[in-house]
Formats: C-alpha cells, sequence, structure tokens
C-alpha cells in the first residue's frame, strides 16, 4: 500500500506528535509546539499536536497553552506504555484521514523508533535529529548568513519555495546538512531534544485550544510485541565515552582537591546530566580512577560540551578530546596550549570562575 | 534459525575529517571502518549461535570494496557475507537503503526463526532510521536500542534501553532488533577465522538480481527514488582560535552562558 498517491497540495497543517510517558508530558512537547507554532504562522497554517495514551485527554489544554490551534487525541487503554506496532498504527490512520503538510517528532529513544517505522509506512521521507527548521526562504537566508560559510549573497535562492528545510550537523558537526522533502507528505522529522526554545506558556491560548478524540481502532493481531516490564534506574555508572557533557578536571584545582571536584560535579550536573573526567596529573595523583582519565592513554570523547578546569592541554589530553563538538576551557595562565582548541577560553582562577558558571547556566535554563 | 546482521562501512571520524569545497564529504581521503554498533550486533549474533548453532549473514549495502569488510565479519566469526552493489542503489537516502536491504533479504529469504540485527545507528549519518525502515518494509516487529537478547524457547526478551531505564520487551521472530554499545563486548578476530575466511562464500547481487523482487521498484531506489534530498550541505563557521571571554568572573561566565544558549548547547 502506498499511501502517498495523494498531491503534495493537499496536504495542510502542521503537525506535533506529543509523547507522554506515564501520564505526563515531556519537555520537548512544549519545544516542538513552540517550534511548530512559528513553522505554522510562516505558512499561514494552523498547528495540530496528535497526543497518544490511555486517559490522557487531559492533558491536551497545556499543549494549547504554547500555542496549538487543536490537540487530536487517541485514547486506548493499549497506549498506555509505548509499542511500536500500537502507536505506529494509530498515528499512521490518524495521518492518513487528515493529511498534514509537515510532522514533527521528538527525537527520544521513542521518537527515533516511531518516526523512521511511520515514515517507511507513510512512503514519505523523514529527517533525524534536525536542529534547526524554516519553511519561510527569507528565514532559511537569514540562518545561513549566521550559521555558515556560504556566500548567501551569490546564490540564486527560490525565495518561495516552501518545503519544510530541516538542518542536521552530520559526521560530529563537522558538516551540516539541510534536508527537504519535496515530493511527498508529510514532510517528516524528528527533532533533538532540548535545542529548539519553548515559549510562554498563555492561558487564553490553553483555552482556545479545540481537543478532538479520534477513534482508536487496533486488532489483537496488529501488536506483535508484549511490553513485560518497565524499569526506572538511577543514573548508571560514570560512562565518559556516551556522555553528552563532560567536565574534566587537571592539576589546576590541586590548591583544594575537594573542592575543585565537587565544583566539577555541580557544574556537569547544571550543564545537563554530565560526567566527571581528568587528565593524567588528575588520575596519576589518585584523584579520579583510572577509568576517567581523558586522552591518549585514556579514553577519546566526543561529547556535545566538553569543559576543561584547570588542564593546561597538553597533546595528550588534546588527543582524547578535541573531537567535542563544544569546547570551553577555564586555565589561569592564558598562554596554555589548551586555549588553541577551546571554542570559549575564561582565563581566572577556576575557583571563583566556575561557581559564577554554576549560576549563570542555572539562572539561563530558568 | 538465520540471523542477518546488517552492517555499513563508514569513513574513520575520529581522525580528522576532511570536508570538500562544496561542502561534501571527502570520503577518498579517509579511512574507512566498519561501523562500530555494527560489530555490537554482530557480537549478539555470534553470541545466539554459539547458543543454537544458527547460521550467521553479514548484509551489507556498497561499493564492491565492501567485500573486504564482510571478509573481517566472517574471520570475527559470520558463515558468509551479503553485498548489496549497483549503481542504482547509489544516493539512496534512508528510505530508499530499506527497500533494498529489505528487498535483498527477501530475496535470499527470511523464515519463521530469522533474526535481523542492526547496529543502533551509524556514525557517518547518525540517523538511526534504516533498522526501522527494513522492518516495516518487511512488515515485521523491531525492537530499537537493545541492550540485551536473551532467547527463550521460540521468543526473544529483549531489554530495551530507554533515556531513564528500560523496558523489557517480549517479541517472536521474524524480527528486528537493533543494538546498543553497552550489549557486549565483541570478540576478537581468531587466527583461524582469519584463515578460513577466505573460502567462505560472499553472495554479491546487484540490481539485475534482485529487479524482480517487489520492493525493487526502480521509481523508490537510488538518488532518484529517494524521499528526501540535500538540498544545501554546508560547514559550520571555522573554529578558528576560539574566543577568550574576559571580565570579572562573573562577567565571563554569563557571557559564556549566553553564548551556548544562543547555540542551543544548553
Amino acid at each position: 500500500m502506498v499511501f502517498n498517491s495523494a498531491a503534495v497540495g493537499e496536504f495542510h497543517d502542521i503537525w506535533v506528535f506529543c509523547e507522554q510517558r506515564e501520564g505526563k508530558l515531556l519537555n520537548t512537547d512544549f519545544e516542538l509546539i513552540s517550534e511548530g507554532r512559528k513553522l505554522a504562522d510562516e505558512r499561514g497554517a494552523k498547528l495540530m499536536g496528535v497526543l497518544l495514551g490511555s486517559e490522557v485527554t487531559g492533558l491536551a489544554k497545556e499543549l494549547g497553552g504554547y500555542g496549538a490551534d487543536k490537540i487530536i487525541v487517541c485514547d486506548a487503554p493499549e497506549l498506555a506504555v509505548y509499542t511500536t506496532d500500537a502507536y505506529t498504527k494509530v498515528l499512521c490512520d490518524v495521518v492518513m484521514e487528515k493529511q498534514p503538510e509537515v510532522l514533527l517528532i521528538g527525537a527520544s529513544h521513542i521518537g527515533r523508533d516511531l518516526g523512521p517505522r511511520c515514515a517507511a509506512r507513510l512512503h514519505t521521507g523523514l529527517t533525524a535529529d534536525c536542529t534547526h527548521l524554516d519553511i519561510d526562504m527569507d528565514k532559511y537566508v537569514d540562518f545561513l548568513r549566521e550559521s555558515s560559510t556560504v556566500d548567501v549573497d551569490a546564490v540564486n535562492f527560490k525565495m518561495e519555495d516552501t518545503n519544510l528545510k530541516m538542518t542536521r550537523p552530520a559526521f560530529g558537526g563537522h558538516l551540516m546538512a539541510t534536508i527537504i522533502c519535496p515530493r511527498f507528505r508529510p514532510c517528516m522529522s524528528t527533532v533533538r531534544p532540548g535545542v529548539m526554545k519553548k515559549g510562554e506558556f498563555n492561558q487564553e491560548y490553553a483555552d482556545n485550544c479545540e481537543i478532538e478524540l479520534y477513534p482508536v481502532s487496533l486488532t489483537a493481531e496488529e501488536l506483535k510485541t508484549k511490553v513485560l516490564e518497565v524499569v526506572k534506574e538511577a543514573k548508571q555508572v560514570v560512562d565518559l565515552i556516551g556522555a553528552e557533557v563532560i567536565v574534566s578536571i587537571g592539576r589546576g584545582i590541586s590548591k583544594d582537591v575537594e573542592l575543585g571536584i565537587s565544583l566539577a560535579n555541580e557544574l556537569a550536573e547544571a550543564l545537563g546530566n554530565g560526567v566527571v573526567g581528568g587528565s593524567r596529573a588528575a588520575i596519576d595523583a589518585g584523584w579520579l580512577g583510572s577509568d576517567c582519565q581523558i586522552g591518549q592513554t585514556g579514553k577519546t570523547v566526543h561529547p556535545k560540551i566538553y569543559v576543561t578546569l584547570g588542564i593546561s592541554g597538553a597533546i595528550q589530553h588534546k588527543a582524547g578530546m578535541q573531537d567535542a563538538e563544544l569546547i570551553i576551557a577555564v586555565d589561569k595562565n592564558d598562554a596554555a596550549p589548551i586555549f588553541e582548541v577551546a571554542d570559549y577560553g575564561i582565563c581566572g582562577d577556576l575557583f571563583q570562575v566556575v561557581p559564577a558558571m554554576i549560576a549563570a547556566v542555572r539562572k539561563g535554563k530558568e | 534459525m538465520r540471523i542477518y546482521v546488517c552492517v555499513k562501512q563508514v569513513p574513520d571520524t575520529s581522525g580528522k575529517v576532511a570536508v570538500n569545497e562544496d561542502g561534501t564529504l571527502n570520503r577518498a581521503s579517509m579511512m574507512t571502518i566498519i561501523n562500530p554498533d555494527d560489530f555490537n550486533a554482530m557480537e549478539a549474533a555470534l553470541a545466539l549461535k554459539d547458543e543454537t548453532g544458527c547460521r550467521v549473514t553479514a548484509v551489507t549495502m556498497g561499493p564492491l570494496s565492501a567485500e573486504g569488510m564482510l571478509r573481517e565479519l566472517i574471520a570475527m566469526g559470520a558463515d558468509e557475507g551479503l553485498l548489496i552493489s549497483g549503481r542504482e542503489f547509489g544516493g539512496s537516502d534512508t528510505y530508499a537503503t530499506s527497500q533494498i536491504i529489505a528487498g535483498a533479504i527477501t530475496h535470499l529469504g527470511l523464515q519463521e526463526e530469522d533474526v535481523i540485527l542492526c547496529g543502533r545507528q551509524a556514525i557517518d549519518g547518525d540517523t538511526a532510521q534504516v533498522g526501522p525502515q527494513i522492518a516495516e518494509k518487511l512488515d515485521i516487529p523491531q525492537v530499537t536500542y537493545a541492550a540485551g537478547i536473551e532467547k527463550q524457547d521460540n521468543v526473544l526478551k529483549v531489554k530495551r534501553l530507554m533515556e531513564d531505564g528500560y523496558m523489557t520487551v517480549e517479541v517472536q521472530p521474524p524480527c528486528l532488533i537493533t543494538c546498543v554499545k553497552e550489549m557486549n563486548s565483541p570478540r576478537y578476530l581468531t587466527v583461524k577465522g582469519i584463515l578460513e575466511c577466505f573460502h567462505k562464500p560472499i553472495m554479491v547481487l546487484d540490481y539485475e538480481a534482485l529487479k524482480d523482487e517487489p520492493l525493487i521498484d526502480s521509481g523508490t531506489i537510488g538518488l532518484k527514488g529517494s524521499p528526501t534530498n540535500i538540498f544545501r550541505s554546508f560547514t559550520p563557521p571555522q573554529k578558528g582560535s576560539g574566543v577568550m571571554l574576559t571580565g570579572s568572573a562573573q562577567e565571563a561566565a554569563d557571557a559564556l552562558v549566553s553564548q551556548l544558549l544562543k547555540k542551543h548547547a544548553i
């Protein structure tokens, strides 16, 4: 069955798949609704959320408060816990009937399971883990002007293009690609959590948000997997290689090792569930276990954010961390080689700078 | 029981990534490696082989030179390789790629007890899409982010990782599972394996061989058949020497955080 026989022009509106877990909405939902509102306005279209779950209708109005015109709720006991089979079937049913132009899904462990499965069923394109979205060509050109080395004035852009332009990093951020899906609809994208900005909640919008209950049709044969248990786990052992945020300590904390480590931990936590690693000097001094060592003889890491505290940046250390997407260095010596690879450097006493950073990050995230 | 393990040859991005002037990746200048997560999928297959004696087929789509990678996986313990290669397949996006791989697996036959294993995602595209899309094209169930697979009679119990824990999912073959690196530690090649790998079969399937498969529709494969297109690729502004933030500790910290917020880094 190929769904996408309809003309591209017959698809309307911007949709957001709203993910809930145990009856609670995720932050990503509000980010995507806020971003979706922006896209819907660019397109002159309506913004709809689609919410799947069991006894979740009560959650819908809150999504309206961030700009959704309507929430389509699919409520059934089989949707209480996520399964690929049930969610794909129900989401594809709604999409096939109502034909949205754009469908955004949060790039969570669930969204990245559901998105490709639905795209394959709907015979349409899907772009993974996007970090920037535009419909208006004007806005896209502005984005390129600010975030790329492209000489935009030398390029002849088709200003009337209304395809969703989905931008994402590749190769650890060495390259960016903008993807379009010109021939099929809906145009689908999974969006990296935490990237889109959550707007302000507006009670009036919430009150005016329409709610539509969409009937769920599922048969036992369609459900091929069974979830036996769902287990919540506390934070696992230090996983430097998979960590998105790493704060590393070096010889520079020697003035007060205990305080240095606790500041590093606090900063890692504030930046986003990060972990603490160290240079060889920190490991040799016994301040951290050897599994925390980053560098040539330790681990090679590729986090999104890598912060060094009191690490001068010997080649040995740089070899293990220079491919981090964003490097922030704090050291008291302004000639330290670490500043050569850092995106941002602060020269100063880390015992003063780090508490200020922690406070600023917490405030910035509010 | 047969296990198909889908693997991909990728540029080694742990070294320097070379980019052409037009913003595309300079693949020729980079070393290729087997995608890291795919080793975990292969190890999972070999562990099931140790337990059940099943047959393990390493599957890849790529240039003919990818044969070397398949030999390496045979040396690790796979019984055979399948190389899907053809000009018609070039430029495929994830949708088109999954159609082709699903078509090739159908061509070889997917039986009641068979399992398809993939790595969670490849380090070049980082999409994690091809696995689920193969499963959909073959109309079989999938479990992604698997950190453990346990075979019990005719079902598999899979530990599926979530951001804040895990779920245990029961699934019946034929099914597709994508594996994360936490699942296992891939075994080393053995001398015996290396000596034997050149005597084991590698099948090459091109467009001619596959064109009668219903999934291999010339309108939905290759660059032209792919639903998504690259509109533009570009490099972010050069890193340069970075920015030194000055002022008092608080001023520098505030300036830093406002940059991080602007870049959506936090």
